[in-house]
């Protein structure tokens, strides 16, 4: 049971909020106060857009404990419009293949259960290819 | 059946807030896999016999009420324009609640940004648990208790296998913020809820399909509530069906809404872009809500709409709408309601049996 780790991360994983630097403007994913680009204090919350595109990803057929429902699946490295790369999961692909910089976007959905059906649902951010619209964001 | 006669004064039956209020934003949510009728046709009848709709929708596997209300919620938010932490409520009606004990209110909540400063609670009212919520929202908003609430009906229903029911029982809904009518796209002129205890249809505790009481589903429930309830609107408001562009009712079979249209003097044309359930099945607390987002992607500023929802056990909520200006501008501004609909991928029944949790692991 990982049930303080879950509550403490919720917001970065249900949402993709983040940091953004004061001094340099990087944004930062996931938020870890200190700014990766010049080192200093970065502790204003950014939300991110949730886009991104595909930069490098794998299948699994042997997953891990918590995720059988789910396998076979894409993990991807997805590169955020604003900069980060982050690791996660790919959805609603369905067969279809998967290309380096697919423009994908970010959906909350179940990532496992914690232990079995009597455990804590965990969500958080995956990423699908990015929905075809009549009009643009 | 026999029309009941109404009080003296009908128009005191009316749920109009003291401040106008209407919906400021809306969003639609359909998970992207299709269940074919004809599959299930071919599995439990050996492909004989009509089946009640084309296809139903269905989640994926790491989908459920939660993550779709999230989605649904997000849209509503874009079109609203509004700051998530403006919201003083998030409401959620549905019959599939992820969890027997824990909201699934806090959690899209926290999900979307509105989270600690709000109510959040989850309403049970069988197919009429999101227009319950809608009706709270516009007194919270309407006694100035708050600006902004957020109302969602959502389901992803299950049918036992071979019932009657797993032809239809899809997966969908919609969110929709509701604040003050000077800023709404559509505003919300009347509402009025009609409810007499039927037994209908039903599912006990730890039972993990529903029951449903055979004869009672149609006559003395389904269409007896309904038009109770639109036609009670409609003598109150001084209205009648013509005056309405568009109408949508409970829809848990291609036929039902159709029927009872017509019993209540609507066109085919006037149920048309609101009547989903023949391509994505019956979203239960969904289905009149995500019907209506259908309809408010396509309607002209000065349409009058009319909505019905049905409830098992049993009710209806009518409201009385009156399309703004602002839907021009707002209703582009997310993902609309037939793009969810044209995104599709069909499926086999073995495949929806895995992704369902019917086959049994262990
Ligand atoms: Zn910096």
């Amino acid at each position: 049971m990982e049930i303080p780790r879950h509550w403490r991360l919720k917001k970065q994983r249900y949402a993709l909020v983040g940091e953004v630097c004061p001094h340099c403007e990087a944004k930062i994913f996931p938020p870890r106060d200190v700014c990766p680009e010049c080192s200093r204090e970065a502790k204003t919350e950014f939300q991110f857009s949730g886009r991104g595109e595909v930069y490098s990803y794998t299948t699994v057929y042997d997953p891990p404990a918590g995720y059988e429902e789910q396998a076979p699946y894409t993990v991807a490295l997805v590169k955020l419009e604003e900069g980060p790369v982050i690791t996660a999961q790919l959805t609603d692909l369905d067969g279809q293949p998967v290309q380096i910089g697919m423009p994908v976007e970010m959906v909350t959905r179940k990532l496992r259960n914690d232990g079995d059906e009597r455990g804590l649902i965990v969500y958080g951010y995956k990423f699908r290819p990015r929905l075809e619209r009549q009009v643009a964001n | 059946m026999d029309q009941q006669p109404l009080p003296q004064h009908p128009q005191h039956l009316l749920l109009k807030p003291a401040q106008a209020v209407g919906i400021i934003g809306y969003g639609a949510y359909v998970p992207r896999y299709r269940l074919p009728a004809s599959e299930v046709a071919r599995i439990w009848t050996g492909g004989e016999g009509g089946t009640p709709i084309k296809e139903k929708s269905v989640p994926g596997v790491d989908e459920d009420v939660i993550t779709m209300s999230i989605e649904a919620s997000r849209n509503a938010l874009k079109r609203a324009g509004i700051p998530a932490a403006a919201l003083r409520a998030v409401w959620v009606g549905s019959e599939s609640h992820p969890y027997a004990v824990k909201p699934t209110s806090t959690i899209v909540a926290e999900a979307i940004g509105v989270s600690p400063n709000t109510q959040a609670a989850d309403w049970e009212f069988a197919c009429k648990a999101g227009t319950e919520a809608v009706v709270a929202a516009m007194g919270l908003v309407g006694s100035k208790m708050a600006e902004y609430a957020l109302a969602i009906g959502m389901d992803t229903a299950q049918g036992r296998p071979g019932d009657a029911l797993e032809y239809t029982a899809g997966a969908g809904g919609a969110a929709f913020v509701i604040g003050p009518a000077e800023q709404s796209l559509a505003i919300i002129q009347a509402a009025y809820s009609y409810v007499t205890d039927t037994p209908d249809f039903w599912r006990r505790a730890y039972q993990k399909y529903p029951e449903h009481g055979q004869r009672f589903t149609g006559e003395p429930a389904y269409f007896e509530h309904i038009t109770q309830s639109a036609r009670t609107l409609m003598e109150a408001n001084g209205t009648t069906p013509a005056d309405y562009k568009y109408a949508v009712f409970h829809q848990p079979n291609t036929k039902f809404p159709q029927r009872v249209a017509g019993m209540l003097g609507f066109t085919k044309e006037q149920i048309a872009p609101g009547l989903l359930v023949p391509v994505i099945g019956n979203t239960y607390a969904g289905a009149a809500l995500i019907g209506l987002t259908a309809i408010l992607d396509i309607a002209e500023p000065g349409d009058r709409l009319l909505v019905s929802s049905f409830g098992s056990g049993a009710g209806s909520d009518t409201f009385d709408l009156l399309v703004t200006e602002a839907i021009l501008e707002r209703r582009d501004r997310a993902t609309k309601t037939q793009e969810y609909i044209t995104r599709r991928t069909v499926i086999d029944y073995a495949t929806y049996a895995r992704m369902r949790g019917k086959l049994v692991m262990k």
